[in-house]
């Protein structure tokens, strides 16, 4: 990083962040990293301020859902298969970590032999970790507010109204995507004399299909993308998922047979997959999203019908917590097996802040 | 009567074949694979995870980690999926560096795959060979931008240092040297019996699967199917040279050795007319403002590095960090088809398999 930051000196970047430093006072943080999340224009760039934000913002979503326990819930996760000798330390740093922090001790179970009967002593030392971490913060937002002109004292309200503020403007951001959409579907009365994407008879083509294939429900959404090269964009019911791809792989006018990516997206409101489909001889593509609830995030394997979509949905159910229904052989890839927590959730909080 | 049991073989997750930290539990039935399931992780750095607390030019060195044997092409692929959010445009200079280093590049990559395949299959002298000419070309890199692997070169809109004076000229002193040694290696190696023993009908497999398993790169050519970004989803200024796209038949190893020898020699054609067409001067930054931010939405931008298709997923939420990152990386899609290339093959044939995969660890596990 200190590389990096020599290499930039030569850039316009450097005077300007050092401007916006000196134009906001410390005092005047947290206001104003409230609006920078509200409107994107005017943000915060000094590092101190958006650690603090992100140091506050996944704890108190950790209290009010705390994701910790679910991968116990999670199908599909055999502790067999993991390396002992990568995963034990692990397990034995978190203990460490928990056993100073925690003065009551009933997490500091030790660590080793952790591979049958995890779960009670795994459970005793999330509730440990929490608990310790949950002092760490306490007494860092103590020390803040005593440095920082009394700012950290109303952390709760300050932030609810962050989130408030978030979540309007992402309405409103909604609303007018969806008025701009159905503009753009009704196709024959546009807002803007703009030509229509050269893509689009491809999305009408397929939505038509999976209407009259599939179900007449089966599309929820359906846009040209054209930040992503006018990628036809369509939203899929998750329960017409399966249908619908084999629909997409299989139907002659279609043929998507070869699938190129597999994203998961979490937008805080909702969870998503994405899967990027095309036909390599037409080179007829479309991005196919699938929306699922938060809690319970699922959305039907597509292993079945693209056998590459394996690994990148094992990938997705990892980072992101998405249980995939159908698929042969969902488990942890990247993390290690006994891992708690997915780590690409936004609210996720690392067990422990150390490793 | 003989009767052979079921073993339970580790490979890795430190042997040398292997190219990194990947680990393979196989199965074996006597000599023959019945079982295999690869491991991976051992290399997982949480690069997305990172990226969505830095800036896209704080990104840029990150990708360089991913696959380090191609860093030039992950600068590329992120640096244009911004490029693409905001409409950015690159002057040309940019361009023809972009495009010289990413080839240079592509040759680079193929090298080291040359060298460390055969040193795999027991041929040590072709390592020494292929390490020789890829020394030249990291020369070449650690001139233009002060590093041999990591470069960290390419900037949304541009890229970061201009061509030192008299260094096109070394890249058109490289492309002859380059072409005269391919031969030599043709001459060494593509011809041998026991390599061809080693690799003809091995790890066959055919364009059906290659498709419906999402490989890419040579993996997919090597089946018949002429698929490369370069030429049917062109970027950066690919749409303006001549090459062709080298495709096989019968889908084994051996078509995707041959393969990547004649891309090497599509990429020095490439180099050729770049190095030719290079413009005189230009400004190597294009107008791009101060925070970068690209507007709220999403892209997917994908390229062709030497291992198939890199592709970048930003979801962005108007601000200078993206909201969410994704890197679609070939060697992490090409390889879940191991297990099945691997079934009822000889374990003699494991580690030919596994290197005709070509894959860099650091970016399978990202």
């Amino acid at each position: 990083m200190s590389e990096e930051n020599k290499r930039e000196e030569g850039r316009p970047e450097v005077p300007s962040a050092a401007e916006q430093q000196q134009e906001s006072p410390a005092a005047e943080q947290p206001e104003s990293a409230a609006s920078a999340q509200a409107e994107p224009a005017p943000e915060q760039k000094e590092p101190a301020n958006t650690q603090e934000v992100a140091g506050t913002e996944p704890a108190g979503a950790g209290a009010e859902h705390p994701n910790q326990p679910q991968p116990d819930t999670m199908p599909g996760q055999p502790q067999a298969e993991s390396a002992p000798g990568q995963t034990a330390p692990e397990q034995s740093q978190a203990a460490d970590e928990a056993k100073p922090a925690a003065s009551s001790g009933e997490g500091a179970a030790s660590g080793a032999g952790a591979g049958a009967a995890v779960d009670p002593e795994r459970e005793a030392k999330i509730k440990a970790a929490q608990e310790a971490r949950a002092a760490r913060l306490a007494a860092k937002a103590a020390a803040e507010g005593g440095a920082g002109a009394g700012a950290g004292a109303a952390v709760d309200p300050e932030r609810e109204a962050k989130i408030k503020a978030a979540q309007e403007a992402r309405a409103a951001r909604l609303a007018a995507k969806a008025a701009a959409e159905g503009a753009g579907a009704a196709g024959d009365a546009p807002a803007e004399p703009k030509p229509p994407s050269p893509k689009q008879p491809w999305l009408d083509e397929a939505v038509e299909l999976l209407k009259t294939e599939v179900h007449p429900e089966a599309v929820e959404e359906a846009v040209i993308n054209e930040l992503a090269g006018d990628m036809p964009t369509i939203t899929v019911k998750a329960e017409h998922w399966r249908a619908a791809a084999e629909l997409l792989r299989d139907h002659e006018k279609l043929g998507c047979r070869y699938l190129r990516n597999v994203t998961g997206v979490d937008y805080e409101t909702h969870m998503e997959v994405v899967y990027f489909v095309i036909n390599l001889e037409t080179k007829r593509e479309y991005a196919i999203k699938i929306r699922t609830d938060r809690e319970q995030p699922s959305v039907p394997s597509a292993t079945p019908v693209w056998p590459g979509a394996n690994w990148p949905e094992r990938e997705v159910y990892d980072l992101l917590g998405i249980d995939f229904p159908g698929h042969p052989d969902l488990r942890r890839i990247l993390m290690p097996d006994d891992w708690v927590g997915h780590p690409l959730r936004k609210d996720y909080v690392p067990l422990d802040p150390e490793v | 009567m003989i009767r052979t049991e079921e073993l339970l073989l580790n490979v890795g997750p430190q042997h040398p074949s292997t190219h990194g930290v990947f680990r393979i539990i196989v199965k074996i039935d006597g000599e023959v694979i019945t079982e295999a399931t690869p491991v991976i992780g051992y290399l997982h750095r949480g690069t997305e995870k990172l990226a969505e607390s830095l800036n896209y030019t704080q990104i840029v060195p990150y990708t360089d980690r991913m696959d380090y044997l191609s860093a030039m092409t992950n600068n590329y692929v992120l640096c244009y999926a911004v490029e693409k959010m905001m409409g950015i445009e690159v002057p040309e200079r940019a361009q023809f560096l972009r495009l010289i280093v990413m080839e240079l590049q592509r040759i680079a990559s193929h090298l080291v795959w040359w060298g460390t395949y055969l040193l795999d299959l027991g041929a040590l002298s072709p390592f020494l060979f292929a390490f020789k000419e890829r020394e030249m070309i990291i020369n070449l890199f650690n001139e233009l931008c002060g590093a041999r692997l990591t470069y960290n070169y390419m900037r949304v809109g541009g890229v970061k240092w201009d061509a030192p004076p008299g260094w096109i000229d070394k890249v058109r002193d490289f492309i002859p040297h380059m072409e005269k040694q391919l031969k030599e290696y043709d001459r060494l190696v593509s011809g041998n019996e026991i390599f061809l023993a080693r690799v003809k009908g091995i790890g066959k497999y055919d364009a059906e699967t290659a498709i419906a398993y999402g490989l890419s790169g040579a993996n997919l050519r090597c089946t018949g199917v002429k698929w490369d970004l370069r030429k049917d989803e062109p970027y950066c200024i690919y749409d303006r040279f001549e090459f062709d796209v080298p495709v096989g038949q019968n889908g084994d190893c051996y078509d995707r050795y041959l393969i990547r020898l004649e891309e090497i020699r599509q990429s020095l054609r490439i180099l050729k007319q770049a190095v030719e067409q290079f413009p005189s001067s230009g400004e190597t930054m294009g107008k791009v403002p101060r925070a970068i931010r690209p507007p709220a939405g999403e892209t997917y931008v994908r390229i062709e590095s030497p291992r198939g298709e890199i592709g970048c997923h930003i979801v962005s939420k108007g601000k200078a960090e993206p909201y969410r990152l994704k890197f679609r990386r070939p060697s992490f899609n090409n390889l879940q088809i191991l297990p099945k290339l691997l079934e009822g093959e000889s374990i003699s044939n494991l580690i030919a398999i596994l290197g005709g995969v070509d894959i860099v660890l650091g970016e399978v596990d990202c």
